[in-house]
């Protein structure tokens, strides 16, 4: 039931209702509403009865194993949000002066030099709201590099055909046209149609390593080579740096700029969909173009710096400073793990998903990579279940729901057919890895011997499969 | 080790199942020449109980601030089960409902939070929230573009009465693709666009911007300027505050047909004030554009039992499907506090709504009549406003500022960075949450520094023999 089919006309909520004189006359009717807007009438517990029930209609980090591919669903530390919800926090407006802001630019300013540290990086700005608000920075720092050296030739942004699909959509949104470039079938780029693609008019690359296809990109330094030579640059896609924490640097890799998913990599909610934080490392070069603002320091005072101080930045994002309070929860998480935390995070990532690659494998799964390492994640391909069974990987995602858990990143990337990609995080444990292996046997049981269980799972959620093309095309997208 | 759960055994256990020797043997496929060298900045860890400390003492240096600034972050009550319930797990630590039968509750939830959107603004549709106020105003723009096929000059009219940071972040984000933004002056008497200094032939324009309020808190002529966009074959974006939606005129009903986009910051219903973030964007529009909206968007469909169910729809719009031709990159909304604001604007209803924005409303106006009494201080503009004012000083303001946050106050914006013909100004915002006393403490202080100030300016002065 929809909260508003629980409404009743005229109930309210007074313990939440400011007990003070609401009548006023100096605002003339043209400017008012002339009817109450649509809102619930309903006590504070029905409200609190209510999205209690709702939450527990969601799978989560916190109820469920969520191997979701790409994305990183890693434990959320309950200290990093209690602490950032603190008062002196919490309560801090964005235009507060600076000597009422200490001791939050002292956050923001450390957290700046953790992630130079960790990405090998000359400067960072947290202004990005998103890993996609990251990209856009990073490709304009591009664009404003090449323009700042009367390069205008340069057109064209270069995007393996493995990417995520806001690689390509970013590069169109700072005007760039758009090159794919093949995989080989080992997963790397493929060297020679990369060196056929670089010219005069490339403007740079985005990678993302290691790449979308769980695999680490072993010619990066060729790669660098050839795309520096030909005068572009290199942009790096933070989305799987949770591999690599700590282990490799995107910086040493000849890197550029690049963009950090703090809600991946350094844990931070994803909260049904953000919000993130995406903030933008760079080398020497395109120092002068750093999104604002972002914090500097002078003795042991903090300070703002905003287009005043740097007139070369690619921009303002925000109306303030990013999503400060997500940057609060990743701070906390970086100074809980410290220095010797860091590569842990990489190395038990990479131990979890080759154990779940060895497993799977041994189970009779094929794996699209199967001469490869994983990194921390892999892509196993239903290609053969759907050819003999006809069962599909929508279809062994669906059960897996039944069995308790999330299912994996489905048919992305999309050069492999019927393709799960896997992603375990450091933070689950050898029993819980097992328990899924376990549950992908019983479901290839099942394909097997009675299809159609598997077929139209889910059978224990609230709903059964939904009816995607109604949605879209009889548009219910408010309640009436 | 922290978070991670593996105990020497179990790690024994799985390196033998993969048959390697070594953690370290799962990295050999990176060339030995990029592996780090050691990271120098990052501290040693600590515990929680430690870091625990530290927060505490940084934001206690930051603590007892009592604010009067607004400026597009407002402080408002926030009922405990707002975030009480917005940090259970199960909306705090899922993901984008892409399986959708395992996040009814994620979806359900945006369903009812675009249902509370569209309503409170008069629009037909909205989407599940972007990023923040402003880059919700540069995706507004960029969909105007996309919308109106009548207009061929990707020219936007952007009144100066718009939030600078909002200007500033709508140039960053669309200027790559050709979009040019036409600045609209504002009358000094009213703080406002006045209707009769609009250009009488603008020539081809894509959309009007209309800030209601605006950012001085002044009301525009929202009817007129709305329809006088129309009339020249413009769409109209309107930028509010959906806390002022509980009592001024929705966008929807705006002149003769209503804007036609809504974009704002959704912060005031639930968010915190939070250094500025996360908050999150609004965006509504009439049904004829919702093609051309970017973001997530919820719709109400049936499942395999005909029983009613929620999914991400108009997926086709989106950067994983149509990739370079998407109608925008982005990926993720700011779910959270969507689910924050849902929870608070279901707890305070329309009557607790209306009463929140009414008592702000009227706090200001108390602090106005305060400072009727100082010398030395006049409130500029005449013309009606919400909850947000702008005082002009006699004093250097930034001898204001400084007097009332030696006292823990945040006196409120000054204006002249971004409006150097309103030197010496405060943009000042009193929401519900100040007290009679802490308006007749802001209004002694001002009064204070006010004489201290001009009294030492005074003995200053050259005396005439």
């Amino acid at each position: 039931m929809l909260i508003f089919e629980q409404s009743s006309t005229g109930r309210s909520n007074e313990a939440q209702i400011p007990d003070i004189d609401t009548k006023f006359d100096d605002i003339p009717a043209a400017f008012l509403r002339d009817e109450s807007p649509g809102l619930p009438e309903v006590s504070e517990m029905q409200v609190v009865r209510h999205y209690t029930r709702l939450s527990q209609k969601n799978f989560s980090i916190d109820t469920q194993f969520y191997p979701l591919g790409s994305c990183t669903m890693k434990y959320n530390p309950r200290g990093c949000n209690s602490l950032a919800l603190l008062p002196g926090f919490a309560q801090r407006h964005p235009l507060s002066p600076d000597n009422l802001s200490q001791g939050f630019l002292a956050c923001m300013y450390d957290l700046q030099e953790i992630l130079k540290d960790v990405t090998g990086m000359h400067g960072v700005s947290l202004a990005p709201m998103a890993g996609a608000q990251g990209e856009f920075a990073g490709v304009a720092m591009i664009r404003a590099y090449h323009d700042a050296n009367n390069d205008t030739a340069r057109t064209e942004i270069l995007v393996p055909d493995a990417a995520h699909g806001t690689n390509p959509a970013t590069a169109t949104m700072c005007n760039y046209k758009v090159k794919e470039i093949p995989t080989d079938k080992e997963g790397d780029v493929d060297l020679e149609a990369l060196r056929a693609a670089v010219g005069p008019q490339t403007a740079g690359i985005m990678l993302t390593n290691p790449s979308t296809l769980g695999v680490f990109e072993r010619k990066i330094k060729e790669i660098a080579t050839i795309v520096h030579e030909a005068g572009g640059l290199l942009y790096y896609d933070g989305a799987n740096l949770n591999a690599i924490l700590g282990k490799v640097k995107p910086g040493d890799m000849g890197f550029d700029v690049i963009h950090m998913n703090l809600h991946k990599t350094f844990s931070t909610p994803h909260g049904g969909g953000g919000p993130g934080a995406g903030p933008v490392g760079v080398s020497k070069r395109l120092l002068p173009y750093l999104p604002v603002p972002m914090v500097a320091r002078q003795g042991d005072t903090y300070s703002v710096i905003d287009e005043d101080d740097l007139p070369t930045s690619m921009g303002r994002l925000s109306a303030f400073m990013g999503n400060a309070g997500v940057l609060i929860r990743a701070y906390v998480y970086a100074r809980i793990l410290g220095r010797e935390g860091m590569h842990r995070v990489a190395e038990f990532a990479t131990l979890n998903a080759n154990y779940m690659m060895a497993r799977l494998k041994q189970a009779g799964f094929d794996m699209a990579f199967k001469n490869r390492r994983a990194t921390h994640e892999f892509i196993l391909t239903l290609k053969k279940q759907y050819k003999e069974l006809h069962v599909t990987a929508m279809d062994f995602a669906k059960r897996l729901l039944d069995y308790g858990y999330h299912a994996p990143t489905t048919y992305f990337p999309l050069l492999v057919p019927e393709c799960f990609l896997i992603e375990p995080t450091e933070t689950e444990s050898q029993q819980e890895l097992d328990g899924f292996v376990e549950a992908m046997i019983k479901i290839q049981k099942e394909a097997e011997s009675s299809p159609e269980t598997v077929t139209t799972a889910p059978h224990t959620l609230p709903v059964r499969r939904l009816d995607d093309v109604k949605a879209a095309k009889d548009l219910d997208l408010t309640w009436q | 080790m922290p978070f991670i759960p593996h105990t020497e055994q179990e790690i024994k256990a799985m390196l033998e199942a993969i048959g390697v020797d070594s953690i370290e043997q799962l990295f050999d496929e990176i060339p030995a020449a990029l592996r780090s060298k050691g990271l120098e900045k990052v501290p040693q860890g600590l515990s929680e109980m430690e870091v625990g400390r530290l927060m505490r003492e940084r934001a206690a240096q930051d603590e007892r601030a009592l604010c009067f600034a607004g400026a597009g972050a407002y402080e408002h009550h926030i009922p405990a089960a707002v975030w009480e319930l917005t940090t259970r797990g199960e909306f705090y630590s899922a993901y984008t409902p892409y399986q959708a039968e395992a996040s009814q509750g994620t979806l359900q939830l945006l369903y009812e939070y675009q249902s509370m959107m569209a309503s409170l603004t008069g629009m037909d549709v909205s989407n599940a929230s972007l990023y923040d106020g402003a880059s919700s105003l540069a995706e507004a723009v960029l969909m105007a573009v996309r919308a109106n096929r009548k207009s061929k000059t990707k020219r936007i009219l952007m009144p100066r009465t718009v939030h600078p940071h909002y200007r500033k972040v709508a140039h960053t984000i669309t200027h790559h693709q050709g979009i040019t933004f036409d600045e609209l002056e504002y009358g000094r008497e009213g703080g406002h666009i006045d209707i009769t200094s609009l250009p009488k032939d603008p020539g081809d324009f894509t959309a009007l911007v209309i800030p209601q309020p605006n950012f001085f808190g002044v009301l525009e002529d929202i009817d007129a300027l709305t329809n006088w966009a129309h009339e020249h074959n413009a769409l109209v974006i309107a930028v509010v505050n959906p806390m002022s939606l509980a009592i001024l005129k929705p966008p929807g009903k705006w002149g003769e047909i209503g804007a036609d986009i809504v974009c704002g910051d959704g912060q005031p219903m639930g968010a915190p004030l939070s250094s500025g973030g996360p908050y999150f964007g609004i965006m509504c529009c009439r049904k004829d554009y919702v093609r051309q909206m970017p973001g997530r968007i919820i719709g109400r469909t049936t499942d395999l039992d005909g029983k009613t169910g929620f999914a991400l729809t108009l997926q086709a719009r989106e950067q994983h499907i149509r990739r370079s031709k998407a109608t925008s990159n982005i990926c993720t909304n700011q779910g959270l506090l969507v689910t924050a604001a849902t929870i608070y604007m279901s707890l305070m209803g329309p009557k607790g709504l209306s009463t929140t924005a009414t008592a702000s409303h009227n706090n200001t106006r108390q602090l106005i009549s305060a400072l009727d009494q100082v010398a030395g201080v006049r409130k500029l503009f005449n013309r009606p406003f919400f909850h947000e004012a702008v005082f002009k000083f006699d004093i250097p303001v930034n001898d204001v500022i400084d007097a009332l946050s030696a006292q823990s106050i945040v006196a409120g914006v000054s204006l002249e960075h971004h409006y150097p013909e309103l030197d010496n100004t405060l943009l000042v915002c009193v929401t519900e949450t100040k007290t009679a006393q802490d308006i007749s403490r802001y209004a002694e202080s001002i009064s204070r520094i006010s004489a201290k100030v001009s009294a030492s300016q005074q003995s200053a002065q050259p005396t005439m023999a």
